[in-house]
C-alpha cells in the first residue's frame, strides 16, 4: 500500500497532544535563559498549561478515532485511555515536586522540560501501531528519565541511580531492537495488523518458531520496562536512588506506557501465538509478585520498599497479559490506572516528608505522623489500604478484577497464589500505618513542615481519584471494556 | 429507601460526621457518639416491625439496586430472621462501647469514637448484605477499624496482636475472594439468592470436587474469623491487648461473622460437601469446646479466661451447625446471641473491674464482693449465664446444641457437655479467686461500686440475660423460621446415618412444633 505522503488534517490533530507537549518543552528551554532567578516559579505553571492542554487534545482527538501517517499511529479508546492516564501523571508529577525543586535548589526548566518529552514518548508509545513507533516512543521517554533519575547532578546517589537506569536500560532496549528486526525479517513488516495477518496465514507455521523468538526478545525489553521478574533487579536501586518526585513519576506513568505497548503487542500482533508466550508471562507473573513482596518484607527505607510493592503490583497486572482475555486487557488498564494514583500519592506524601536532602527516608521516621499531621497521614493511609487491597478502594477493585479475568481464563493457581501473595504484601503496608498510628512521634515527625499547596493538591487529588475508582468503578471499567475490544 | 438502608448508612454518616467534629473538644465527641449510635439503635427496634407476633420465612426490608454495571454488583440488602437479630445485637452493643470507652480512653477521643461508628457500619452491613461482592466489602470494612481499636488504644502487645489479626484474617478472606470469584464465573451473577437457586436446581453445573473446594475457601476464611480450633490463636492476643469497647465488639459481634457466614453461605450452598466434611469439622469443634475450656482455666488473666472461653463457646454454635437438624441451627444461632451478650457483659465487667484497678491479673484481686458488691451482684448473674444455668441464656441454646448433636451422634453431644461442665469450673474459680476472701486494704480503697454510668451499660444486658432465658418465643419461631428456609437444602443432603433414625427426628420436631 502506497503510503499518503500528504498528511491531512486529521493526521496532525491525532498527535496534537504530542505536538503540544514537545513544543511547549522545547519553549521552556527556550525561554529560561530570558527569566530571572525570581520568578522560575512560571515554568511549573506553564508545563502544567501545555499538559491540560495536551489532556484536552486528547480527549478531542478521540472523538474522531482511526490510524494516522500511513498507519502508523492509531488513535483508539485504548491509546486516549493511556494517553489520559500519562498526562494526568505528568501534571501530578509537576504539582508534587516544585517545593522539592526549591528545597534543593534546583528548581530550573530543565526538569520540567524533561518531564514534557517523557510525557510525549509515553503519549506515542500508547498511540503507536507500529513497532518502529513504539521504539521512538520509548527512547524518547525513556532517554528524559535517564536524565531526570540523575538530575540533582551533585548527589552520589542520583548519579548511581542514573548510570544503572540508563546502562541496564539500553541493554534492554537492545533486546527490544532485536526483536523488532528479527520480526521484521520474518514477516516483513514492522505493522502490529500486518504481524498479525502473517502470523494468521495458514502457510505460516515454519514461522511461528522464529515469531516466537522474536516475541520472546520483545519480552524481555518490555519486561525491564515494566519491572518485570526476572528483569526487575534496577528497579529497587533506581527508586531508591533517584529524587522523590521523580520516583514518583517513573513508578506511574513510563510503566503505565510500557504496559500500554506491551498490551497492545503481545495482544494483537503476537495474539495468534498466545499459547507460547503463555507460559512464560505466567510464570514471570508468579516470580514478579513473589519477589516483589517477600523483598518488600524486609526493607526499612520507604522508598526502597514502595519500589518493591511497585515490582509486585507489576507482577499482578501480568497475571492480566496471562489471561490474554479481553477481560484481562481492561483489568489491566483499570489496575494501571488505580495504582497510577495510589502509588503518586504514596510517593507524594513521601516527597512532602523527606525534607532537604532527603533525610527522612526510613520507615521508623514516620513515627506518630497519624497524630502531628492528620490529614496527611490519613490520606496515606487510604493510599495504603488501596495498595493492600481493602474494599471501596481503587486498588481493591482493580486486583478483584483482575483475579476474575484470570479465572476467566482457568489460571485457577495462578489467582490463588496471587491473591495469597496479596496477603503477605498487607503485612508491609501494615507496618507504615503501625509506625504512623501507634508509635510514639519521632524527632522527624515533630519537626515536620506543613503541606506545600503543589503536595497538597496532589495528595487530594489521588485520594479521591483512589476512592472514586473504589466506590464507583462504572465509569472508567465501561470505558476500558468498551476500548479493549479494540486492540485485538 | 428502607429503613435498613438507613440503619445500615447512619452509622456511616455519623463516622463521616464525627471526623469533622473539633478535636479539642472530647466531651462534644462523646456525646455525639453516643447520641447518634443510640438513635441508630432506635432505629434499628423498627426493624422488629414485621417480626412483631409472627414469623414471616422470607426476606424482609429488601432492597436491591445496581452498583456497578459490570461485573454486575448490586446492592441487594435484606434481613430475615438470623440477620435481624444480629444487626440488633450490633446496634445494641454500640452504645454501650461508647459509654464504657466515656472515661477510659482519653487519647485521640475524636479517632476512637470515629472508628467505632465505622466499625458499626461495617458489622451491621456484613449481616444485611445478599450480594456476595457487597458482602466481602462489608466484611473487609469492619476489618480496618478494629485493626486501629486494637493496635491504638490496647495494651502493651498491641502492635503485634493488631497486624496478627489483621493478617489471619486477609489470609482467609482472599480464599474466600477467589470462591466469590469462581462462583460469579460459574453463576453470571454475584447474588446470593440466585446462586442458592441456581447450585440447588442445577442450573449452575458445579462438579462434587468444585463444590468441595469452593466449600473449603468459604469455610476455612469463616473458620478463621469464628474462631475454629486450631486456627483461633489470633483471637485470645486480640481479646488481651483491645482496649473494652474493641474487646466487647470483637467477641460480641466479629466472631458472629464466621458463624453467619456458615450458616448462610457455606452450609447451604455446598450441602453434600458440608455432609462429607461434617465429621472432621465437628470433632475439630468439639476438640476446640473442652481445649478452649482447660485452657481458660489456667490463666492467670482475666480476659484471656473471657477469650478463650469464647473458643469454646463458639464450638458449641460450629457444632450446632454441622449437625444439620433444626435443633442444632437454632440453637446455634440463638447461642450466637447468647455468646454476644453474656461475652459482651463479661468483657465490659472486665473492663470495670480494670478501670478500678489498672490490672487484668486475677491474682490482683481478690475479696471485692466487700467493697462493691452490686459489682459482685451483676458479675455473679453474667457468669452463671456464661456457664448455662437454667433460666439464663446461654441454656437454651446450649440445649438445643446438644439435643440436634444427639440426634446424629449421641457421643458427639456427650463430648460436647464436658464443656459446659468444664465451664463451671472455669467460672466460679474466677468468680471465687477475684470477688471472694479478704479484701486488702489497698484494693478496697480502689473499688467504688457501680456508678450511674455503669449502672447503664450492664442493666440492659443483664434483663437481656433473663428475658432470653426465659421467655425464648419472643426469639425463636423467626429464627426458627429462616433456619427452616437454609436447612431445606441441606436435609436433602443428609447422610444415611441420620436418615437411619427419622423416629427421633419427628419426635423432635413434634416437640418443637409443639415449642412454638
Amino acid at each position: 500500500m502506497p503510503a499518503n505522503f500528504v498528511p491531512t488534517a486529521n493526521d496532525y490533530a491525532r498527535i496534537l497532544p504530542e505536538i503540544i507537549m514537545a513544543v511547549a518543552g522545547t519553549l521552556i528551554m527556550v525561554i529560561e535563559p530570558l527569566i530571572g532567578e525570581k520568578k522560575r516559579t512560571v515554568f511549573s505553571s506553564l508545563s502544567v498549561l501545555a499538559f491540560v492542554a495536551a489532556l484536552g487534545a486528547a480527549v478531542e482527538a478521540n472523538s474522531v478515532p482511526g490510524t494516522s501517517f500511513a498507519n502508523m499511529l492509531i488513535v483508539d479508546g485504548f491509546a486516549t485511555f493511556f494517553r489520559v492516564l500519562v498526562i494526568a501523571v505528568g501534571i501530578l508529577s509537576v504539582l508534587s515536586a516544585s517545593q522539592y525543586l526549591r528545597l534543593e535548589h534546583a528548581d530550573s526548566a530543565e526538569y520540567y522540560a524533561l518531564l514534557l518529552f517523557s510525557v510525549t514518548g509515553q503519549c506515542i508509545m500508547a498511540t503507536a501501531n507500529e513497532l518502529i513507533m513504539i521504539f521512538i516512543g520509548l527512547e524518547i521517554s525513556s532517554i528524559a528519565t535517564y536524565v531526570l533519575a540523575g538530575y540533582l547532578r551533585d548527589d552520589k546517589r542520583n548519579n548511581e541511580a542514573a548510570l544503572k537506569y540508563f546502562l541496564l536500560g539500553s541493554f534492554a532496549t537492545a533486546f527490544l531492537l532485536y526483536g523488532i528486526a528479527w520480526i521484521y525479517g520474518t514477516t516483513g513488516s514492522t505493522n502490529l495488523a500486518d504481524i498479525r495477518a502473517f502470523l494468521l496465514t495458514p502457510g505460516s507455521t515454519n514461522n511461528v518458531v522464529l515469531a516466537s523468538t522474536a516475541a520472546a526478545l520483545i519480552f524481555v525489553g518490555f519486561a525491564f520496562k515494566v519491572s518485570a521478574a526476572p528483569f526487575q533487579i534496577w528497579a529497587p536501586d533506581v527508586y531508591q536512588g533517584a529524587p522523590a518526585p521523580v520516583t514518583l513519576f517513573m513508578s506511574a506513568g513510563p510503566k503505565a506506557a510500557a504496559f500500554a505497548v506491551f498490551l497492545r503487542v503481545f495482544m494483537t500482533a503476537f495474539h495468534p501465538i498466545a499459547m507460547r508466550w503463555e507460559p512464560f508471562v505466567w510464570s514471570s507473573a508468579l516470580l514478579t509478585m513473589v519477589i516483589g513482596n517477600f523483598a518488600a518484607l524486609q526493607q526499612t527505607n520507604i522508598k526502597r520498599m514502595l519500589a518493591y510493592s511497585s515490582i509486585a503490583h507489576a507482577g499482578y497486572v501480568m497475571v492480566a497479559i496471562a489471561a490474554h482475555n479481553q477481560i484481562g486487557i481492561a483489568a489491566a488498564m483499570f489496575y494501571l490506572a488505580a495504582y497510577a494514583f495510589m502509588n503518586i500519592g504514596a510517593f507524594a506524601v513521601v516527597t512532602h516528608f523527606s525534607r532537604q536532602g532527603e533525610k527522612y527516608v526510613n520507615i521508623e521516621d514516620l513515627s506518630g505522623l497519624g497524630w502531628k499531621q492528620p490529614a496527611t497521614a490519613g490520606l496515606f493511609a487510604i493510599f495504603l489500604l488501596s495498595l493492600i487491597g481493602v474494599p471501596l478502594t481503587g486498588g481493591f477493585f482493580g486486583k478483584f478484577y483482575i483475579f476474575k479475568a484470570a479465572l476467566d481464563a482457568n489460571l485457577v493457581w495462578l489467582a490463588v497464589l496471587g491473591l495469597l501473595n496479596s496477603a503477605v504484601a498487607a503485612y508491609y503496608y501494615l507496618r507504615v500505618l503501625v509506625v504512623m498510628y501507634m508509635k510514639e512521634p519521632g524527632p522527624a515527625t515533630v519537626s515536620v513542615q506543613p503541606l506545600s499547596p503543589g503536595i497538597r493538591a496532589t495528595l487530594w487529588a489521588s485520594a479521591l481519584a483512589t476512592l472514586f475508582l473504589g466506590i464507583f468503578p462504572s465509569l472508567v471499567l465501561n470505558f476500558a471494556q468498551s476500548s479493549s475490544a479494540l486492540v485485538k | 429507601m428502607t429503613l435498613l438502608d438507613a440503619v445500615i448508612f447512619l452509622p456511616l454518616v455519623a463516622f463521616l460526621v464525627c471526623l469533622v467534629l473539633p478535636k479539642d473538644n472530647p466531651g462534644l465527641i462523646r456525646m455525639f457518639s453516643l447520641i447518634s449510635s443510640c438513635g441508630i439503635f432506635i432505629a434499628s427496634l423498627g426493624l422488629l416491625g414485621p417480626y412483631w407476633f409472627q414469623a414471616p420465612a422470607k426476606f424482609v426490608y429488601e432492597t436491591n439496586l445496581p452498583w456497578i454495571d459490570s461485573p454486575a454488583i448490586r446492592y441487594h440488602v435484606a434481613i430475615d430472621g438470623i440477620s435481624l437479630w444480629l444487626v440488633l445485637l450490633t446496634t445494641l452493643l454500640t452504645p454501650l462501647c461508647v459509654l464504657v470507652s466515656w472515661r477510659s480512653i482519653d487519647k485521640h477521643v475524636k479517632q476512637f469514637f470515629a472508628f467505632l461508628l465505622l466499625l458499626e457500619f461495617g458489622l451491621v452491613g456484613v449481616f444485611c448484605a445478599f450480594d456476595f461482592f457487597l458482602f466481602y466489602v462489608f466484611w473487609e470494612v469492619a476489618l480496618v477499624p478494629m485493626y486501629f481499636l486494637i493496635g491504638v488504644w490496647g495494651h502493651e502487645r498491641r502492635i503485634y496482636s493488631a497486624v496478627k489479626f489483621f493478617l489471619y484474617t486477609m489470609a482467609g478472606s482472599m480464599l474466600m475472594l477467589v470462591a466469590i470469584i469462581y462462583l460469579y464465573n460459574a453463576a453470571g451473577t454475584f447474588d446470593y439468592s440466585r446462586i442458592l437457586a441456581g447450585i440447588q436446581n442445577g442450573s449452575i453445573p458445579l462438579s462434587s470436587q468444585e463444590q468441595l473446594l469452593l466449600f473449603l475457601a468459604f469455610f476455612i476464611a469463616f473458620a478463621i474469623k469464628v474462631p475454629l480450633f486450631p486456627l483461633h490463636t489470633w483471637l485470645p492476643d486480640a481479646h488481651v491487648e483491645a482496649p473494652t469497647a474493641g474487646s466487647v465488639l470483637l467477641a460480641s459481634v466479629m466472631l458472629k461473622m464466621g458463624t453467619y457466614g456458615l450458616l448462610r453461605f457455606c452450609v447451604p450452598m455446598f450441602p453434600s460437601a458440608a455432609h462429607s466434611c461434617a465429621n472432621w469439622i465437628v470433632t475439630l469443634a468439639i476438640i476446640g469446646i473442652v481445649y478452649g475450656a482447660l485452657v481458660a482455666m489456667v490463666q492467670p488473666n482475666m480476659k484471656k479466661l473471657v477469650a478463650y472461653s469464647s473458643v469454646s463457646h463458639l464450638g458449641f454454635v460450629v457444632l450446632g451447625i454441622f449437625t444439620f437438624t433444626q435443633q442444632g441451627f437454632d440453637g446455634a444461632v440463638y447461642q450466637m446471641l447468647n455468646h454476644g451478650i453474656s461475652t459482651g457483659a463479661l468483657f465490659l465487667l472486665v473492663g470495670f473491674l480494670y478501670e478500678r484497678r489498672h490490672s487484668l491479673e486475677i491474682a490482683s484481686y481478690g475479696g471485692v464482693a466487700t467493697p462493691a458488691p452490686n459489682l459482685s451482684t451483676v458479675f455473679m448473674i453474667t457468669m452463671l449465664a456464661s456457664i448455662g444455668l437454667p433460666m439464663l441464656n446461654n441454656f437454651v441454646g446450649e440445649y438445643l446444641v446438644l439435643q440436634g448433636a444427639s440426634f446424629v451422634y449421641f457421643r458427639w453431644s456427650v463430648f460436647a457437655a464436658l464443656g459446659s461442665i468444664l465451664a463451671a469450673c472455669y467460672m466460679l474459680w474466677l468468680y471465687q479467686r477475684i470477688f471472694f476472701g479478704k479484701a486488702s486494704e489497698d484494693l478496697s480503697h480502689h473499688m467504688p461500686d457501680l456508678n450511674f454510668r455503669e449502672y447503664a451499660i450492664i442493666v440492659p444486658l443483664i434483663l437481656l440475660m433473663v428475658w432470653m432465658g426465659t421467655f425464648t418465643q419472643s426469639f425463636i419461631p423467626s429464627i426458627s423460621a429462616s433456619n427452616t428456609v437454609l436447612l431445606g437444602p441441606v436435609e436433602t443432603g443428609r447422610d444415611v446415618h441420620v436418615r437411619s433414625s427419622p423416629r427421633r427426628l419427628d419426635a423432635a420436631s413434634k416437640e418443637l412444633a409443639n415449642a412454638r
